[in-house]
């Protein structure tokens, strides 16, 4: 894979209230990749999701899709009329933040898997109609039958058979488990065929078993569809073995490589500030022995308290 | 009206009902209204806005009180009232970094002072005392053939402008992190949202009363979400069960002595009940 980055980060840095959320970042993702974005809570792992979906402008630095600029100086309009800055890394995450001023500017080559505590049993609208919000829920006006009504329903079908959520589709989604859930989320961020998948923490709160067929999910849509994959992980264990790179980040800073340059026992340390032992078991998990607890400063998610 | 007698002739007793000009002007209002709030009520159960649509119909009382003291039509104090509150209500959510939570204390501060606002006038203007019934529990008499036609150009804007945002609305309501990923103006649509909400409440409340207005804006649609999933059905058939509950209750009331707040909510709460049970059966 010697083409052109489907993502491009160069010395990026963030700045929020002041702070320093990460800083000195440079990648380069490929088409196909599968990255994972490691570090420990609250620092801006879901934040540079933000960035590359140009939500949350840098402070330093340029963040280029497809070639295309999508933050950074002489970025967007779009991107730097938000009012969100200065409210703490924590806005990204869950379906509620209010931030409705700055407005996507990656557009439909990039699809984008939020954070979410799941919907709950209350929500009354089906998994295909997730799916198919995905698909035309940006369009204005009611959808009426017609060739592009067709056209979505025959795409929808399409990413419900790519995700194999065929048998439970057409049930109400807050009826559905974790796992079943999140399928239907990954069809609906498919929708557009993106050149890049942006997952924050997909395999949170799902069981053990579910992590694995999520993960494997994921690894085969990216090799399949040729998508690059860029996803925030509390657990790097379920993902590693399909990983082509990580990037980690840390208080301050950030560095980017392969799995085995950046889950070494040397470079967790550094991040974490703590002595942080990474050892290789014989199955080829990786064990982190003296892990810290989260850090006690960092910061606060949920805004002014 | 009141205690006509029933024939059981459904032809018979339709043309009699609608013999009269009142009667026939109700049922005209009460079909636009229920039209209106069925599908707006959609959009307000989906989004989980059932408290601040609550507060703005609370917030009609002190509206038509004032329009009374005033000696304007009621229509206009509604309007005025319930829209003023959408707004402040959407200013002070979009402030407020802590949307979930930050929404119950301030609609609820708006919610109080409508209600001790609404008093005042009805205090200060002491002839209107015997209306304050009707303003709270509604009311089918004297409803003219030009209140209709503003409630029915009134209407057709409001489900125009959900008719052309409803889509992207519905995908701000269901996952908003990516809606607005999509270019989707989240905050936008709130704000718009909720004025829409504003007239439909200011709306209906002028057939059920303030403090009824959910028989038409809540009932249908969590019926209709009791019986399908579907968004497209689900509004469908919220309209339908608000218009038969409306039809029902105008029946009722014009056949019997109870007054028509007693019937909507009755037929409305007699359909959710059916449906509940229905569900547990299919279910079972």
């Amino acid at each position: 894979m010697s083409t052109a980055p489907v993502v491009e980060v160069a010395d990026a840095t963030v700045t929020l209230g002041g702070r320093t959320i990460w800083s000195g970042l440079d990648t380069r993702i490929e088409a196909g990749e599968f990255v994972a974005i490691l570090g420990p809570n609250g620092v801006g792992k879901s934040t540079l999701l933000r960035t590359i979906l140009g939500l949350q402008p840098l402070t330093t630095g340029r963040i280029e899709v497809l070639g295309r600029r999508v933050n950074g100086t002489a970025a967007g309009t779009d991107a730097g009329t938000g009012n969100g800055n200065g409210r703490g890394t924590g806005n990204g995450r869950g379906t509620g933040n209010g931030r409705g001023g700055a407005r996507g500017v990656a557009g439909r080559d990039v699809g984008y898997l939020p954070q979410r505590q799941g919907f709950d049993a209350s929500v009354r609208i089906r998994g295909v109609d997730v799916v198919r919000l995905g698909v035309d829920g940006d369009r204005w006006g009611i959808p009426l039958p017609g060739r592009r009504s067709r056209e979505a329903a025959r795409r929808v079908d399409e990413l419900i058979d790519l995700v194999g959520a065929g048998a439970y589709a057409h049930r109400p989604i807050g009826t559905l488990s974790g796992g079943e859930q999140q399928r239907l989320l990954i069809a609906s961020a498919l929708a557009h065929r993106p050149r890049v998948l942006l997952l924050d923490e997909p395999l949170d709160s799902l069981d053990l078993p579910n992590q694995a067929s999520v993960a494997a999910l994921i690894a085969r849509i990216s090799r399949s569809e040729n998508v690059a994959v860029l996803m925030v992980a509390h657990d790097v264990n379920p993902i590693l073995r399909y990983l082509d790179r990580v990037i980690y980040l840390a208080a301050g800073g950030a560095v980017a490589g392969t799995p085995d340059e950046g889950i070494t026992s040397e470079c967790r340390s550094d991040l974490y500030g703590i002595p942080i032992e990474v050892l290789k078991a014989s199955d080829g998990r990786l064990v982190v022995v003296g892990a810290p607890e989260e850090p006690a400063v960092h910061v606060d998610r949920h805004g002014t308290a | 009206m009141g205690g006509a007698s029933l024939s059981w002739n459904i032809i018979d007793d339709i043309r009699l009902m609608w013999s009269l000009p009142s009667m026939l002007n109700a049922f005209r209002a009460g079909t636009v209204v229920a039209v209106l709030a069925a599908v707006v009520g959609w959009y307000m159960v989906m989004r989980r806005q059932s408290f601040a649509g609550h507060t703005l119909s609370v917030v009609g009382v002190p509206g038509a009180a004032a329009a009374v003291y005033a000696g304007v039509a009621v229509g206009y104090g509604y309007f005025t009232f319930c829209v003023l509150a959408a707004l402040v209500i959407a200013v002070a959510r979009s402030r407020s970094a802590r949307r979930v939570e930050g929404d119950g204390a301030v609609i609820g501060t708006v919610n109080a002072f409508a209600l001790a606002t609404g008093l005042l006038f009805i205090s200060l203007y002491r002839g209107f005392l015997n209306g304050t019934t009707d303003l709270l529990f509604g009311s089918v008499l004297g409803i003219t053939s030009d209140q209709v036609v503003t409630l029915a150009v009134t209407a057709v804007v409001v489900l125009g402008a959900l008719a052309v945002t409803g889509r992207p609305l519905l995908f701000s309501s269901v996952d908003r992190s990516l809606a607005v990923s999509r270019g989707v103006p989240a905050r936008a649509l709130d704000i718009g949202f909720l004025v829409l909400l504003g007239v439909a409440v200011a709306e209906v409340s002028q057939v059920t009363g303030a403090l009824l207005v959910f028989a038409l804006l809540a009932l249908p649609a969590a019926t209709a979400n009791l019986l399908t999933a579907r968004p497209g059905r689900g509004i469908l058939l919220a309209v339908l069960l608000a218009v038969v509950t409306v039809w029902a209750a105008l029946t009722g009331t014009f056949f019997s002595t109870y007054p028509v707040g007693f019937w909507l909510t009755s037929v409305a709460f007699l359909f959710y009940l059916l449906a509940a049970g229905y569900r547990r059966l299919v279910r079972s």
